[in-house]
């Protein structure tokens, strides 16, 4: 009985000084503000953007909620009646213009906007986002199994609709992943409606695949599943260093790309900090850090170069109307699905 | 002094001693039923009304009626995969079904060699993420695969895939209930065929069956739902063949679209209603295998039998064992298929999304927590189903509702709970975005196959005991724990680590629910996968399955010191 009592004891106090410490925790908690920041970034990025804030801005902690494009779109609006996030950072613009379309932003200009060029932001003023790093369209092509069975290398679109290329092609449905929206939406802006639909059509006939994720053809690519990825740069470059005899083609006809950009969301009880990370995700210290793992930023002058990647491709990437691809996204899916999801059936081959 | 009035004999006679008895069990009884059904409502029932609401809503919450529905039907795209989803779902299950009985069949009915090792690689599956065997067969029949001529020129990307990589994941979920049923035969029955000279075959038709009738309906209804609503195997293998719950994602993910998401999911809800109904049918007929007076059935050595038991067994296991050590070979190789040399690399988690190493420690936790607070009340419910008296029309909606999570996809579930507790208004919306939400979700997600298996269990428990103790004035309660957890003590077991089990390979459920303190190994496969990062994501994925294997090592050993316990009395002559 006597054990019994000390043992009570003891768990009282236990959970006395739990208390007290999860008292004390909060009081300290309550001198820094947490931001909830929900972001499609890369896990490697998230550790030093996540320090490199903290450092000048010693009374904000960012706490980071990661995951694939469409999943953070997704629960963002799954949200809207109790939002959550404070801001997104790093998304891609077709999803964060959903994300306005749908009144979910706050409108703000970062101390640093004027630095940023007008195709890296929001056509409205103040702006509901801003851009920081791009990612582009790219062809990869796998040497070995292209010498193996006969397949050349492309240069351009167009050469993936000839008739080498059958059964060869896999790219991302744009249904499902944001890489996939970015081709379709660039070869409808650079070849017009109708030629564009027509190029489509004729690519769906050598297409063996529509991937889920954007990342799959480019893996698939590289593990010679098929000669031919459309994929995109960063990922790309990855999948070579890493050992894949692949050849990164940027086709000239039309070079389609999205970005990673920042915006606020509307209902946070975090203001004030959200606009002091916007300041800084638009700042130079933030682009420089851009700067170390994609080819495109922003601010061109903090570019560097990446391995397997041309330095130039500020350059070759096309004028992309992200609010005309935000506005006809829902129609252009839905053509798109119409057309070509509704012969999908496996080939027989 | 007087005799005692005829009325005060009355009153210490024992009919009315045994009627306080039974109304003292009787309120004990209600309260733990209504307990068991205010959990159900609270984590199953409104989350799905609200989601399901979003189905006949505008986006803006306006009704609309039965608008989204017309768009569904109109759309054969959509349409198509019904059809898809009904093919694949039944080819796997009738494939699953027969290997499972097989499998169980030669475990329960045979002496052959090595029964431990089988019953454990029979849940092997259960320890991998569905996304390990969808990653196995790229590396095995994909068009680098080194077993591609098998296929015969046929694509494994489409459903050839994706009833391999199902007929993978469903089968311990099979497994499990058909094994259940086959292992509580009463051995009278065979010593009474074996008097009558019945052969092998007749045996197996008139006793063998009818008794392991229950668990096969259970286990095909369990293995049809399963397939049926299964996402990862379909996502990575599936190719251009849409089945239902891709089309969820890829309305929900990629489309945004929750109404057609919602309406799809009622779609997906259709089978589960069809099963309750053949689940009841079945019920009927069913009557106690084991009574009071049952002999546990030991099976006689025969040489044939034996090795023909083995031979299946065996050529089972290794296909099982085969896609692992695939999966385990992809997530050691540098970069398959052109430089094969070994590294470790993939294995260096801070390198890549997920969440590392922490993921993996909140996975440990969602899996203890899960399979404690589970097992308590999945038993207790299908306790007082089975067993109960009160309240008939409240039993047979916790049956009902009990089946419903297998019929839900996890994504349609995780959508359910976001929609449901983030809503302003809701009391319980404290729950959101903590670690209670991702163990409560995951105990319903995973509720229907606990639940069937521990009424298999207590079905077969005759009604006598409690009879019994009735008349003995033992409080049902010390029943239960006396007589009742005991011998169900082996069924008791497996449903933990089903639960534990799950909880280390779950996806779908709590993908949306996750938050920053949260992350799962589970999920870091899924979003390795989803970068491109196919050798981290096995590797994550053979963690998982390294740390299962050990988990369910020492839940044979633990099983077997119960057993040893409990179970002494299913052991004749020893």
């Amino acid at each position: 009985m006597e054990h019994l009592i000390s043992r009570i004891a003891t768990g009282m106090r236990v959970a006395g000084i739990a208390a007290l410490a999860a008292i004390i925790g909060c009081a300290t908690a309550a001198a820094k503000t947490e931001l909830t920041i929900y972001t499609a970034y890369e896990n490697d990025d998230l550790k030093p953007y996540k320090a490199a804030f903290e450092k000048d801005n010693p009374d904000i902690v960012i706490n980071w909620v990661r995951d694939s494009t469409g999943v953070v779109t997704a629960k963002i609006l799954a949200e809207r009646d109790n939002p959550r996030a404070d801001a997104v950072w790093g998304l891609a613009v077709s999803s964060i213009g959903v994300l306005k379309t749908q009144g979910l932003l706050v409108p703000y200009a970062p101390k640093d906007i004027g630095s940023i060029p007008a195709k890296f932001r929001d056509k409205a003023d103040p702006p509901y986002w801003f851009g920081n790093s791009a990612w582009i369209a790219a062809i990869v092509y796998n040497t070995v199994e292209g010498a193996r069975l006969k397949v050349p290398k492309p240069e351009t679109w167009e050469d993936l609709t000839k008739p080498a290329y059958k059964g060869q092609v896999i790219m991302p449905n744009p249904v499902s992943s944001g890489t996939g929206f970015l081709d379709v939406s660039a070869w409808l802006q650079a070849f017009g409606e109708a030629k564009g639909w027509d190029y489509m059509t004729r690519l769906h006939e050598n297409i063996v695949r529509y991937t889920h994720s954007g990342s799959t053809p480019a893996t698939f690519a590289g593990k010679g599943e098929y000669v031919v990825g459309i994929a995109f740069d960063v990922r790309a470059a990855r999948v070579k260093e890493q050992g894949a005899p692949i050849e990164i083609v940027f086709p000239k006809e039309a070079l389609g790309w999205d970005m990673n950009a920042f915006a606020i969301v509307k209902g946070t009880k975090k203001l004030d900090a959200a606009k002091k990370l916007a300041d800084w995700a638009a700042s130079p210290t933030a682009m420089k850090l851009y700067g170390e793992t994609r080819a495109v930023v922003a601010i061109p002058k903090y570019m560097t170069p990446i391995k397997n990647l041309p330095n130039d491709l500020d350059q070759r990437i096309m004028a992309n109307d992200f609010d005309w691809a935000s506005a006809n996204r829902d129609a252009i899916l839905k053509e798109w699905t119409r057309r070509f999801d509704a012969k999908s059936e496996p080939k027989k081959n | 002094m007087s005799s005692p009035p005829a009325a005060a004999l009355g009153r210490f006679s024992p009919r009315r001693g045994l009627r306080r008895r039974a109304g003292r069990d009787e309120w004990i009884e209600r309260a733990a039923l209504l307990l068991v059904a205010a959990f159900l409502v609270a984590f199953l029932v409104l989350p799905l009304y609200a989601l399901l609401s979003k189905s006949v809503a505008a986006p803006d919450g306006r009704f609309v009626g039965l608008a989204h529905y017309a768009t569904y039907f109109s759309t054969p795209t959509l349409f198509r995969s019904i059809h898809n989803s009904l093919f694949v779902a039944a080819l796997s299950t009738a494939i699953t079904l027969a290997l499972a009985f097989g499998y169980a069949y030669a475990l329960t009915h045979t002496c052959m060699p090595g029964k431990e090792v089988f019953r454990i690689v029979a849940v092997i599956p259960l320890l991998a993420p569905t996304l390990l065997p969808a990653l196995a067969l790229v590396h095995l029949f994909g068009n680098k695969g080194v077993l591609k001529d098998l296929l015969l020129g046929h694509s494994v990307y489409g459903p050839i895939g994706i009833v391999m990589g199902m007929t993978f994941a469903v089968f311990p979920h099979v497994f499990i209930i058909v094994n259940a049923g086959l292992g509580l035969s009463d051995g009278r029955l065979y010593e009474a065929a074996a008097v009558c000279k019945a052969g092998r075959w007749r045996v197996f038709r008139t006793v063998t069956l009818p008794g392991a009738k229950y668990g096969l309906i259970g286990a095909a209804i369990a293995g049809f739902t399963h397939a049926f609503t299964d996402f990862g195997v379909p996502k990575v293998i599936g190719g251009q063949f849409d089945v239902l719950a891709t089309d969820v994602y890829k309305q929900v993910i990629g489309q945004h679209d929750f109404e057609m998401g919602a309406v799809i999911s009622v779609v997906l809800l259709i089978p589960a209603l069809i099963a309750f109904a053949i689940d009841q049918a079945a019920r009927r007929g069913q009557v106690a295998m084991l009574t009071t007076r049952a002999v546990p059935f030991q099976p006689k050595p025969n040489r044939i039998a034996d090795a023909l038991g083995f031979l299946f067994c065996a050529l089972v296991a290794v296909w099982i064992v085969g896609l692992i050590v695939a999966a385990a070979f992809a997530s050691v190789v540098k970069f398959w298929p052109y430089d094969l040399s070994l590294t470790w690399a993939h294995y260096e988690f801070e390198r890549y999304a997920g969440g590392g190493w922490r993921a993996y420690r909140n996975t440990l936790a969602l899996a203890a927590w899960t399979a404690g607070a589970g097992t308590i009340l999945v038993f207790f419910g299908a306790y007082l189903v089975e067993k109960g008296e009160a309240w008939p029309r409240l039993r047979r909606l916790i049956q009902l509702l009990a089946l419903l999570p297998l019929a839900i996809p996890g994504l349609v579930l995780g959508l359910a709970y976001i929609f449901f507790f983030n809503a302003p208004a809701n009391p319980l919306g404290g729950l959101y975005g903590t670690f209670a939400i991702l163990v409560l979700s995951t105990m319903v997600h995973y509720y229907s196959v606990t639940h069937l298996t521990a009424s298999t269990a207590l079905k077969q428990l005759d009604r006598e005991f409690e009879a019994v103790s009735d008349s003995l004035k033992a409080p049902r309660l010390k029943t239960f724990a006396r007589v009742t957890v005991p011998i169900s003590m082996p069924a008791i077991l497996d449903i933990f680590m089903y639960f534990f089990l799950n909880a280390m390979t779950t996806v779908s459920a709590v993908v949306f629910l996750y938050s920053t303190h949260t992350n799962l190994a589970s999920i870091a496969v899924l979003n390795m996968d989803d970068a491109g990062e196919l050798a981290p994501a096995a590797a994550m994925a053979m963690v998982i399955v390294v740390t299962s294997v050990a988990v369910r090592i020492l839940h044979v050993a633990l099983a077997r010191a119960i057993g040893r316990r409990t179970q002494a009395w299913r052991a004749r002559g020893r």
